[in-house]
């Protein structure tokens, strides 16, 4: 027993003259400052609040989940892998939040059916509860954007005000992309802005905060909580407003306007000339009758 | 109507028609009858293709209608104001006098916004309609003497249509405006070492200003109509004057025109098409949204709107710029952005002259000085139809070009690969086309010759007593036939001799190789109507074959009588034993 105190005593005092002590103890340093700063940011998080051991065993749950859905490409302790080129196979997900996690895996873009541009929207793989755990689980790994609370994106109250408010964001910071009815658009090499028609004001809020693929994050310091609960109501209330000139034709401008010009308009136009050089005048169609009898 | 009596009762004169009564009080004070008589008997020929300009026409008539309602209401100011109308979503936002009139006609006004949307899509109309009159113009040679200058007014309105539907989508001042006139605005300045100046002289002073709206709705409402109106006037008499071309046919010649008079059958016609356009118009306008001004927001230089994108007719222009590679030469602390001059300045205007003076150079190698009032089928120009064909396509993949990202959002595609497949494309994929249809003219035409000289495919299979099969084919009518032919042989210009005797070359000889050059491309290929011996050889040799047919035929069985030869009308054709 002494012998090994005695070893390990040794063996520790012959690392702390090594090299790499001092950057050891100021990496443990900063975990535990990290930790510390984390276990702040959960306390005052409400959304995080639960009780540890609901949390550890949340987080083995997702760790487990994870291991066997998200590890092949972004690692086995979410660390991300690094191809032989240099670019990422997968981003390391340490710091993305819970509510990276909540948006990627509840509009089911993770985990993604196959490498392309940019992950798509489809019918999510997990269940409530198991979207929760890797939350967990992923929050754990280090501090981010949590999921947000319901007053942070619901908008059933929002006033007149704050929808004229959220109409002037939206159209500063979001048409560029997702088009001034949000219908989406394109971007270089074959990524997207998606449409915006349907997405829960969750989900919204949570694009905003982390920035999922092409997106920019739009920090609290760009655009505060309000104004980012304002940009919701704004697009919510454009889904109740009536298409007041009628149907909307894709809500694309001035393309699809023109297909329809041509299409129905001289395309039809052209039929009913057709149809009004068709109809002679009734005396030639007669005479033509009677000459054929 | 006369009199009538029965003879039981005494014969009595009917009331006179109230609208002849009222037409003779005209008459006898203006003398409209004696001076439309002539115009009034007018004949006017059938055929669908002859309506694509009255499209035309009466679109301008709706733009007219409707555009005094909307200038009613519309303010033509940047002027800054707060909005306080019914629309919520824009409620309290700063915007200009413009954008806040179009929002109140939109929102506040009864009809107004019908009133709008049917004033933008009777725009669309107006352009695509000339447009494609122009094609049918083209494609059958109306073009030709006499009515080049025709022609040429058709151009300048096309061009003046264009403009000023420019000026129209600019004037709501709205997001998608502001991004068009900005665009407007790098073009002007694409101009090498005079570009800043006339932009500033433009928007008077830096983008965007607060002088551009008013200067364009004086164009749009004043300067532009007026020259239309004045144009389509001129357009109009020339048609007049020249009288419509006529597809030929039996008992059609270049003297004369056959069709319908004016009253009453054209004008109800044309009358009765004015109805159908603004129906048609009026749906739109009511069932389908364009240009939602209210959803873009009012123009602010620091927003812009993914799908921003120009009304279609810009679509070719739009196109060019977003292909366009990013070269720019820098010299002299000048940078001509050549990025813009060339697609923004030089291939419009390359554009436009070649299509005005299209009629000029085609008459300068066919050598035709003629006057032509029988139309051509597409098919008996085969180059031209060809060049047409090649200049849709080139239209068509710049259009698409125009739109590329709504292309990549909608049909999930790369937005760069369709940027570069379009560089290439423009060069390779029209003449390809060219070809394809060139040498699809042509075999429409050994058609033709086909069906002069041995007859059509009737459909009839026939078994000869070896048990083989043919299928008849029956002469064509002398009417079809007739109009098969009523075209004049294409001659290829073979030139002077470069030089003579002396060895001194001809003056302008070189113009007129190169003018032999291309009739020989333009006609060489072409398929020549049969000649009158060829005619005589082809009835011969059916002759012939009827005669050599004949004893073999039998009789015919119940339900096979018809062997084309004669006709089977009276025939009782049931089983009879």
């Amino acid at each position: 027993m002494r012998l090994l105190t005695r070893k390990i005593s040794a063996r520790l005092s012959a690392r702390r003259r090594s090299r790499l002590a001092a950057p050891a103890v100021l990496i443990l340093g900063l975990l535990a400052a990290g930790g510390v700063a984390l276990a702040m940011n959960s306390a005052v998080s409400p959304a995080t609040a639960h009780d540890s051991t609901q949390d550890a065993e949340a987080i083995k749950a997702g760790r487990a989940l994870f291991a066997v859905s998200c590890s092949s490409c972004h690692g086995m302790n979410a660390e991300g892998i690094i191809t032989k080129r240099g670019t990422n196979y997968g981003p390391s997900l340490i710091g993305v939040g819970a509510a990276a996690v909540d948006f990627q895996l509840e509009t089911g873009r993770m985990p993604m059916a196959q490498p392309g541009a940019q992950a798509v929207k489809k019918r999510p793989v997990f269940t409530e509860d198991e979207v929760a755990a890797i939350a967990a689980y992923v929050a754990s790994l280090g501090p981010g954007p949590a999921i947000p609370d319901k007053e942070a994106y619901d908008v059933s109250e929002a006033t007149t005000e704050e929808i004229v408010k959220g109409g002037e964001f939206f159209r500063t910071n979001c048409t560029a992309c997702h088009n001034f009815a949000g219908t989406g658009g394109a971007l270089p090499k074959g990524k997207f802005a998606p449409s915006l028609i349907g997405v829960t004001g969750k989900h919204m809020y949570e694009a905003m905060v982390t920035g999922p693929q092409q997106m920019p994050v739009f920090s609290d310091a760009v655009l505060s909580p309000e104004d980012k609960r304002a940009i919701i109501a704004y697009l919510k209330n454009q889904e109740k407003t009536p298409n007041y000139g009628g149907f909307d034709l894709g809500s694309f401008g001035p393309v699809s306007e023109g297909m329809f010009a041509w299409l129905l308009g001289i395309g039809g136009l052209t039929v009913a000339g057709i149809w009004i050089t068709s109809q002679t005048a009734r005396s030639k169609k007669t005479i033509k009758k009677g000459a054929d009898a | 109507m006369s009199a009538v009596s029965n003879g039981t009762t005494p014969a009595a004169t009917p009331k006179p028609n109230p609208a002849g009564a009222v037409a003779n009080w005209a008459d006898e004070r203006l003398g409209i009858a004696t001076a439309t008589k002539k115009q009034l008997r007018k004949v006017f020929p059938d055929h669908w293709s002859f309506m694509l300009g009255e499209i035309a026409l009466w679109s301008f008539v709706i733009l007219l209608l409707t555009g005094v309602f909307l200038s009613l209401w519309f303010k033509p100011s940047m002027g800054e104001v707060v909005y306080n109308g019914s629309y919520d979503q824009l409620r309290g936002i700063h915007m200009s006098e413009a954008y806040e009139s179009t929002l109140h006609i939109s929102f506040d006004v009864r009809a107004g916004l019908l009133m709008r949307q049917m004033h933008h899509w009777a725009a669309m109309l107006f352009i695509a309609a000339m447009l494609v009159h122009m094609m049918r113009v083209f494609l059958t040679g109306a073009f030709r003497k006499p009515r080049e200058l025709n022609w040429i007014i058709g151009g300048v309105l096309l061009l003046l249509g264009i403009l000023e539907g420019f000026a129209g989508y600019s004037l709501p001042d709205d997001l998608l405006s502001g991004t068009g006139l900005r665009i407007a605005d790098g073009l002007v300045k694409a101009t090498p070492v005079l570009g800043s100046y006339m932009s500033f002289f433009m928007f008077g002073g830096e983008f965007p200003g607060d002088v551009i709206i008013p200067r364009l709705y004086t164009a749009h409402i004043l300067l532009i109509p007026g020259l239309l109106l004045a144009l389509i006037a001129a357009h109009m008499l020339l048609l007049v004057y020249h009288k419509h071309t006529q597809w030929p046919g039996p008992g059609r010649t270049e003297q004369n025109v056959v069709g319908y008079p004016m009253m009453p059958v054209y004008a109800a016609k044309a009358g009765g098409f004015f109805f159908i356009v603004f129906g048609v118009v009026a749906l739109m306008g009511g069932l389908m949204t364009i240009n939602p001004v209210w959803r873009y927001g009012p123009y602010n230089p620091a927003e812009v709107t993914a799908g921003s994108q120009p009304d279609w007719y810009m679509g070719i222009a739009e196109g060019l710029l977003r292909i366009m590679p990013g070269w720019e030469t820098h010299i002299f602390g000048v940078t001509l952005s050549w990025n813009v001059f060339l697609p923004g300045q030089i291939a419009p205007i390359a554009l436009l002259m070649l299509v005005l003076a299209y009629p000029f150079i085609e008459q300068w190698i066919t050598g035709d000085k003629r006057e032509h009032h029988l139309l051509q089928r597409p098919r008996n120009a085969p180059t031209r139809t060809a060049f047409l064909a090649a200049m849709i396509t080139l239209y068509g993949l710049l259009w698409a070009a125009g739109g590329n990202d709504i292309l990549a959002t909608v049909f999930h595609l790369d937005l760069n690969t369709i940027t570069y497949f379009m560089r290439g494309a423009i060069f390779v994929i029209p003449p390809l086309v060219f070809i394809l249809a060139k040498r699809w003219c042509i075999s429409l035409q050994r058609h033709d010759n086909e069906m002069l000289l041995h007859g059509y495919e009737s459909g009839i299979i026939m078994r000869d007593a070896q048990g083989g099969y043919t299928e008849k084919h029956l002469p064509l009518s002398e009417d079809r036939a007739y109009t098969l032919t009523a075209r004049a042989r294409d001659e290829v210009y073979a030139g002077m001799s470069g030089e003579d005797a002396n060895g001194v070359s001809a003056p302008k000889a070189r113009m007129d190789q190169l003018r032999a050059k291309a009739s020989k491309a333009w006609f060489a290929t072409n398929v020549q109507k049969p000649t009158a011996e060829e005619f005589e050889e082809a009835h011969h040799h059916a002759e012939l074959e009827h005669a050599h047919d004949a004893p073999l035929e039998g009789h015919a069985a119940d339900g096979h009588q018809f062997d084309g030869r004669h006709d089977v009308a009276g025939d009782d054709l049931t089983h009879k034993h």
